[in-house]
């Protein structure tokens, strides 16, 4: 393994500025990386066939004396649910095979702009629609960890790319934990910003209200400078933020640097903190908790009553609004058709059967149904409702805290078939996850340690104010050097040698 | 317990416009019925008094200048299409013989 594949984004980017290595050996470092690993792992959906011409173009342009980005010339890898203008963007799905967008998602397109290189685009569950990636049409992403168990979802692709040294960087998008989760699982870090935040034209939608488009790397600040590039306003999004955001990486900069958290106040959702959690996962997460204290910070705990209305909230609304937006795919003006005699209605009825896997086809029916005449309000209704309650629980806390804090997932990454059979099962390991989403807040997971019992990453979640990323950043930071200082080195140093 | 049967999901297959076969239908018969048990709790805190939310952080009114701007062509609009005649869409018969 080459040495340029395990440096950080920030390292990396570096070593571009000074000359002391080019894009298109990074950019080959990497791809030979996927080429030996990839067939194990399965990261990678689409390895793209231009990346080092445009590592190339970016040598030149920096030989040329031209003033680039922090990140030019870094390589990173694209789930699929975003829009690439020459690669396949399939959201992991039959319906898609093959389709190539005619635009770019604007996270991609800044990303391009800023002279990131993209290697590819990374497998995810069908429509960003599971925990594990076991939904993807194009079969399961391993995790770098063991082989035999997920490597979280949706976004699995992109986490177990970052974690397998296969890309220092990566996009995810996060519904109810898409981005957060797998970060868990593989020992990356994830963020999902404040909704609206980053922008979601070219996003394949999954559920409007609850998407967002956001950073997956392996350290705290590899996050905050490809949330840098990628967000802020973008008027082809109606829902897209017109702040003014102040830079992550600094945010990041200034957490590392910290000497004492003196005088923050980090909240501990009682409802988050659960005794029905693997016992390792709680361990790890009252160890973090203790070492935040033992550097000046001040733990309170926070009760959030109506979170435990979320996951059931969440499977009203995410499947109504998906029932919805995957009415586009009606083989008419893109993706496949089924070949049948009949109506337009029969051919698009086919080809969705044929198009779509079981759990796209199990949220559809059931957002159909929540969204049907006479059941409307008492779930749709309702579900918007405890939406309410559940941003009156955020303010409430807030009102105790800067942060919040909970175990990133219930549990270490499970193995593979665990959670297939029971889609119930399976929605409850978002139980973490969820409340950001349904409140639009902003969430992290970092990497605290291995489970004892299993040796697999425990992730480690922040949660601050709408429109306060900036806190995930600088108390994210602190508590990764800390871990770091007592590791010895990044977590994922421990990792089995692929 | 919940009201899904597999006539309730053989019509919210056609609504959905998925053909799925009998095999899909009694398998998420059952399966529907236990997420619908499961996530009916929404109603036990939903009162008469709570504003519902629809999205996170609400803007309203978001508006743009009615400019001309650059836009797909029609070749690139219908580059993914299944089946197209170079201006427009094509699909089979919209209506069925006895309509």
């Amino acid at each position: 393994m080459s040495e340029l594949v395990t440096l950080s984004a920030a390292d990396l980017a570096a070593k571009l500025a000074s000359g002391e290595v080019t894009s298109v050996e990074a950019t080959q470092a990497h791809l030979d990386r996927i080429a030996a690993v990839d067939g194990d792992v399965h990261a990678y959906l689409h390895v793209s066939g231009s990346a080092l011409e445009e590592a190339a173009a970016i040598d030149a342009r920096r030989a040329s004396g031209e003033k680039l980005g922090e990140l030019a010339g870094v390589p990173v890898a694209i789930k699929d649910v975003l829009c690439t203008v020459g690669m396949p963007s399939t959201a992991g799905s039959k319906i898609l095979e093959g389709w190539i967008p005619p635009y770019d998602a604007t996270p991609v397109a800044r990303m391009k702009a800023a002279g990131l290189v993209a290697l590819g685009k990374t497998n995810m569950d069908e429509f960003a629609m599971g925990s594990s990636t076991e939904h993807s049409a194009y079969g399961p992403t391993r995790n770098p960890w063991d082989f035999g168990r997920i490597p979280g979802g949706s976004g699995g692709g992109s986490a177990a790319a970052v974690a397998a040294f296969e890309a220092p960087l990566a996009l995810g998008s996060d519904t109810g934990g898409s981005i957060r989760q797998p970060a868990a699982v593989t020992g990356s870090v994830g963020v999902k910003p404040t909704y609206g935040g980053v922008s979601r034209y070219g996003a394949i939608a999954l559920a409007s209200s609850l998407d967002q488009v956001g950073p997956v790397s392996r350290s705290v600040l590899d996050a905050a400078l490809l949330h840098d590039v990628i967000g802020g306003h973008d008027p082809r999004d109606s829902t897209s933020l017109t702040d003014q955001w102040p830079s992550f990486a600094e945010a990041a900069r200034a957490g590392a640097r910290a000497d004492s958290l003196k005088g923050l106040r980090v909240g501990v959702v009682k409802e988050l903190d659960s005794p029905g959690f693997q016992a390792g996962v709680s361990q790890r997460f009252h160890e973090a908790l203790e070492l935040l204290t033992a550097n000046g910070a001040e733990i309170v705990e926070v009760s959030a009553p109506h979170f435990e209305y979320a996951v059931a909230a969440y499977y009203v609304i995410l499947p109504a609004e998906a029932s919805s937006n995957l009415a586009k795919f009606d083989s008419v003006r893109f993706g496949m058709r089924a070949a049948v005699q009949g109506t337009v209605e029969d051919v698009m009825a086919a080809t969705r059967e044929a198009g779509f896997g079981p759990e796209v086809k199990r949220r559809i029916i059931l957002g159909t149904y929540a969204l049907s005449a006479g059941y409307y309000d008492a779930y749709y209704g309702s579900a918007q409702k405890v939406r309410t309650l559940i941003q009156r629980d955020f303010s409430a806390a807030f009102e105790q805290a800067d942060v919040l804090v909970s175990p990133s997932a219930p549990t270490t990454a499970f193995e593979f078939g665990a959670k297939l059979a029971d889609p119930l099962a399976m929605y409850l390991n978002d139980v973490t996850t969820i409340p950001a989403n349904l409140a639009g807040v902003p969430g992290m997971s970092l990497p605290i340690g291995l489970a004892p019992e299993d040796g697999l990453p425990v992730g480690f979640q922040i949660m601050a104010p709408a429109r306060e990323d900036a806190r995930l950043y600088g108390v994210g930071a602190t508590l990764e050097r800390l871990l770091e200082e007592s590791w010895g080195g990044p977590l994922l140093a421990q990792a089995p040698k692929l | 317990m919940s009201e899904i049967t597999p006539d309730v999901v053989t019509h919210l297959a056609q609504l959905a416009r998925i053909a799925l076969t009998p095999d899909e239908i009694q398998t998420l018969t059952g399966e529907l019925g236990a997420i619908v048990d499961n996530v009916a709790k929404v109603s036990e805190v939903a009162t008469p008094d709570v504003p519902a939310t629809s999205h996170p952080i609400p803007l309203s009114n978001v508006f743009r200048d009615d400019v001309p701007g650059v836009t797909l062509t029609t070749e690139e609009a219908l580059a993914g299409a299944p089946e197209h005649d170079g201006s427009r869409f094509i699909v089979s018969a919209i209506l069925g013989e006895e309509q």
